[in-house]
């Protein structure tokens, strides 16, 4: 095991350098899939969560939750996000980001081509719509995830996918490596990928066997079938049947059916009343595959390139989790529609999943699904339905007849045919013909294989086959031989070399998925056509000086109007930190300090909202006792209103000799709110009191720097507390006295 | 093939099901078409079920494929390629780690094949 003691500090960056030191050396630290750990009625600031699990030690809570003491409640669901951009090395940074917001199952895509490959992929070469699955980068990314996983203070899930041709290769490495989850389903390889299907069914009879073993949480590939067909929501009976042959099959290998996950999908979404239509086939579901744990996946079968009406049918997706069940909650990036989904849109998609599961807490203790009606009726016709197709599945000849005679993927509601079903030959397909049957004498030393081996012919225990070779690298990890690269061009070493001056450095560029990408996303408005404004975004982002500009989402707001359009492109500098001036936060003395100050030298202030505006929010609250505002300092404050002329608050400033104008400028136009603050400054002046008074003006739309330009002494933007005031004006008084004296 | 909706007729000997005898008939059915598959797999092996033997053996990625790839070539696949190393290793005193390396080189090959037909 390589240093112990290595652990993140939240504040410094994960060292991807060191997490790729002394893999060879590596031993995973556990083995088997985890779930959350529920908490009962747990109170979290002023309220209680009856559907909650225990809570992270370190996370980013939703955007809200700094009005409630920061408090970041978890869902029971585990939450799924996919990180997969093609090079592992920047997806550790990713999966730290997304467990900090709630993930604790990361899946890795695999590779373009993956599955054809015939044997396991070694080294790290760059990933095309995924990443090559290999020892070395699982080791990697399992040994980052137990450092993350620390940080976090939960158990991080880690997932991949045994199918194609190297299925049992794959299990067998993932159950050396540690792995917690991954996708097995030999249909998705029958159907998707044209395995031959005799090959597939018997390989995935070994790579279960493994699975079992290594107690991995295995994942099915039904959903595929509603991302296929074409029109989604009439495979719902096929659905059902697939998840049912590959689960009875797994289960009969010998993997738990706790550990048997059905990746469930509402089949339809808007503008289809998509509930009306998912929750029977969810209901209808979770009858038949009681046994079985639900793997809830969002819908990507009609995902567009608008992130926004992507992310609501997932909210409605979850809606459906949350009237039904869900074990794992899964996430689909709202920006998968448009392009291999980038480090921002993971990390939104797990907001997303946790802001609604959260927020949707409780509600099964107020409401239940009907009894009698449409939801039962459908929910029963679908179950009938899959029962019919199951019946003609064996009155065909079997599975593999029927696969041949394009039973799946079918579009038309099953027993109704549209002869557009997948179909394939028994004998055909990649793999097709590589068969064997075991002789009498066949034999297999390791553990964990399945079917027929005749160990007793060397005296051994069919309980125990490896003993015949002292056990095999389930039972001795120091067997399992450890390849680092193979391709002296293609790897992790050198793409780390060539943006090498980013890592760890004051050099910076934007970044989407790799370091130093340098994409940018851009959302602007044309008032423009569709087609025009398209090609008119792509003008004005080469004429900023983007790369590579192109379009990826387009909304008509009026077919003449105007077009929303969103651009991605490529900025071609880098910024040096170093030569820039970041501004100190500004510090905030303590309320004893405070209050100290104000006992010795008493404070009056006058305050008021000026400008046409009737709003008083923000400067209640800034003020307000009751709000944690200045009042509780003991600073005496006139308090003149809202709409308040600037002269007024000038001439009261005067008349009650206060020492403070607090102006507050809520939103405006034109920045009025600026030119107030340019003309209580030079009122103040004008009367000959400007010296005597310290001026201070906030509102949601100041920034600090530009109303100091005005003359005024501060300027307090959104996010400002009666404390920020408060040691501003404490401080200014200090450095005033400091200079009289 | 194309065929219109009928439901109606073909449900008609389940439509009088209880729930709980649906589930009952639809798990039997399943299981009637998943046996077969598993007696496939007892019976027979693949390529990457001999490679992930190989595999847990302490043998090399690299060195299964052709390992494996040699039994095809020789007839040796129905004896398990782990069983080939195994045998080899047997017979010449080495490890299975030796035994496979050995092999991967494309050395003993006709050793091998005269040990299986002893």
């Amino acid at each position: 095991m390589t240093d112990m003691k290595q652990e993140l500090k939240h504040n410094e960056k994960l060292d991807v350098e060191n997490i790729l030191k002394d893999l060879d050396q590596y031993t995973p630290r556990r083995k088997g899939w985890t779930w959350r750990e529920h908490v009962s009625r747990q109170q979290m600031g002023p309220f209680t969560y009856l559907d909650s699990s225990k809570p992270l030690k370190n996370s980013v809570p939703l955007p809200p939750a700094k009005y409630f003491g920061n408090i970041d409640p978890q869902s029971m669901p585990v939450i799924t996000t996919e990180i997969a951009s093609g090079r592992f090395e920047d997806d550790i940074r990713r999966m730290r980001m997304a467990a900090w917001h709630g993930a604790d199952h990361i899946m890795v895509i695999r590779t373009a081509g993956q599955s054809h490959m015939d044997g396991l992929m070694e080294g790290t070469p760059q990933g095309i719509g995924g990443v090559p699955i290999t020892r070395k980068q699982v080791r990697a990314q399992r040994k980052a995830l137990d450092l993350i996983e620390d940080e976090v203070g939960r158990p991080i899930n880690y997932h991949s996918y045994v199918s194609g041709v190297a299925g049992p290769d794959v299990a067998v490495m993932f159950a050396e490596e540690g792995i917690n989850g991954a996708h097995q389903d030999p249909q998705y390889n029958v159907l998707y990928r044209n395995i031959n299907c005799v090959r597939s069914f018997v390989d995935a009879c070994e790579s279960k066997k493994v699975l079992a073993w290594a107690e991995i949480a295995q994942i099915d590939g039904a959903h595929n079938a509603n991302a296929t067909a074409r029109e989604a929501w009439k495979v719902m009976p096929e659905l059902i049947v697939q998840h049912a042959i590959n689960a009875m099959f797994s289960e009969m290998v010998g993997i738990k059916p706790e550990n048997i996950c059905l990746s469930t999908v509402p089949p339809t979404a808007t503008p289809a009343p998509c509930v009306f239509m998912d929750l029977p086939y969810a209901v209808a579901l979770r009858d038949f595959c009681n046994r079985y744990k639900m793997r809830a996946q969002m819908n990507t079968k009609y995902i567009d390139s608008s992130a926004r009406e992507a992310t609501v049918t997932h909210v409605l997706n979850m809606l459906i989790s949350k009237l039904t069940s869900a074990d794992i909650q899964s996430t689909i990036t709202p920006d998968e529609g448009r392009n291999v989904p980038w480090h921002i849109y993971n990390i939104e998609a797990c907001d997303t999943a946790k802001q609604t599961l959260i927020g949707l807490d409780g509600l099964m203790e107020m409401i239940e699904l009907k009894e009698e009606g449409p939801l039962r009726e459908n929910a029963r016709e679908i179950k009938e339905r899959a029962c019919l197709f199951m019946e003609e599945i064996l009155e065909a000849g079997g599975y593999f007849q029927a696969v041949q005679e394009g039973f799946f993927v079918d579009s038309a509601m099953y027993p109704a045919r549209n002869g557009d079903g997948i179909a394939r030959k028994i004998e055909g397909g990649v793999g097709y013909g590589y068969i064997y049957q075991r002789d009498e004498d066949y034999m297999a030393p390791v553990t964990a294989h399945f079917g027929y081996n005749n160990v007793e012919q060397y005296g051994a225990d069919p309980e125990n086959p490896s003993a015949l070779i002292g056990g095999c690298t389930l039972e001795d990890r120091s067997k399992i031989v450890y390849i680092d690269e193979l391709d002296p061009e293609d790897n992790v070493n050198v793409r780390m070399e060539e943006n090498k001056k980013y890592r760890n450095s004051d050099l910076v560029k934007p970044e989407m998925e790799w370091l130093a990408d340098g994409t940018v996303l851009w959302t602007l408005f044309l008032p423009l056509n569709k087609r025009v404004a398209e090609v008119v975004a792509i003008e004005i982002a080469k004429k900023m000086g983007l790369e590579e500009p192109e379009v990826i989402s387009r909304e008509v707001m009026q077919e003449v109007e105007g077009t929303r359009i969103e651009l991605k492109g490529k900025v071609p500098f880098d910024i040096d930190v170093s030569q820039l001036t970041i501004p100190e936060p500004p510090k905030v003395l303590s309320d004893d300090e405070i209050r100290k100050d104000i006992e010795d030298y008493p404070l009056k202030i006058v305050a008021g909202t000026v400008g046409e505006d009737e709003h008083s929010v923000g400067l209640r609250e800034i003020i307000d006792i009751k709000h944690g505002g200045i009042e509780k300092f003991g600073i005496e404050v006139e308090y003149l209103g809202t709409s308040v002329p600037v002269e007024k608050l000038v001439d009261a400033a005067v008349e009650l000799n206060a020492e403070v104008i607090l102006a507050s400028t809520i939103i405006s136009h034109d920045n009025i709110h600026y030119k107030n603050m340019k003309r209580i400054h030079e009122l103040a002046v004008e009367k000959g009191i400007r010296d005597q008074v310290i001026i201070c003006a906030g509102g949601t739309q100041v920034i600090s720097e530009e109303a100091a330009k005005t003359g005024i002494d501060a300027g307090f933007g959104r996010g400002s507390h009666g404390i920020d005031v408060a040691s501003f004006i404490v401080e200014e008084r200090q450095r005033r006295r400091a200079k009289a004296e | 093939m194309k065929r219109e909706d009928d439901f109606e007729v073909r449900r008609m000997h389940i439509a009088n099901l209880t729930d709980e005898e649906l589930y009952e008939r639809f798990w039997s059915l399943t299981q009637q078409v998943v046996e077969p598959l598993l007696e496939l797999g007892r019976k027979n092996t693949t390529p990457s079920i001999e490679r992930a033997v190989l595999l847990r053996m302490g043998i090399s990625s690299i060195d299964t494929k052709p390992i494996v790839e040699g039994c095809m070539d020789r007839g040796l696949m129905g004896k398990g390629a782990g069983h080939v190393v195994y045998k080899l290793a047997q017979a010449r005193g080495i490890t299975v780690q030796e035994a496979g390396i050995l092999l991967a080189q494309g050395k003993h090959w006709d050793d091998v094949v005269a040990l299986f037909e002893k």
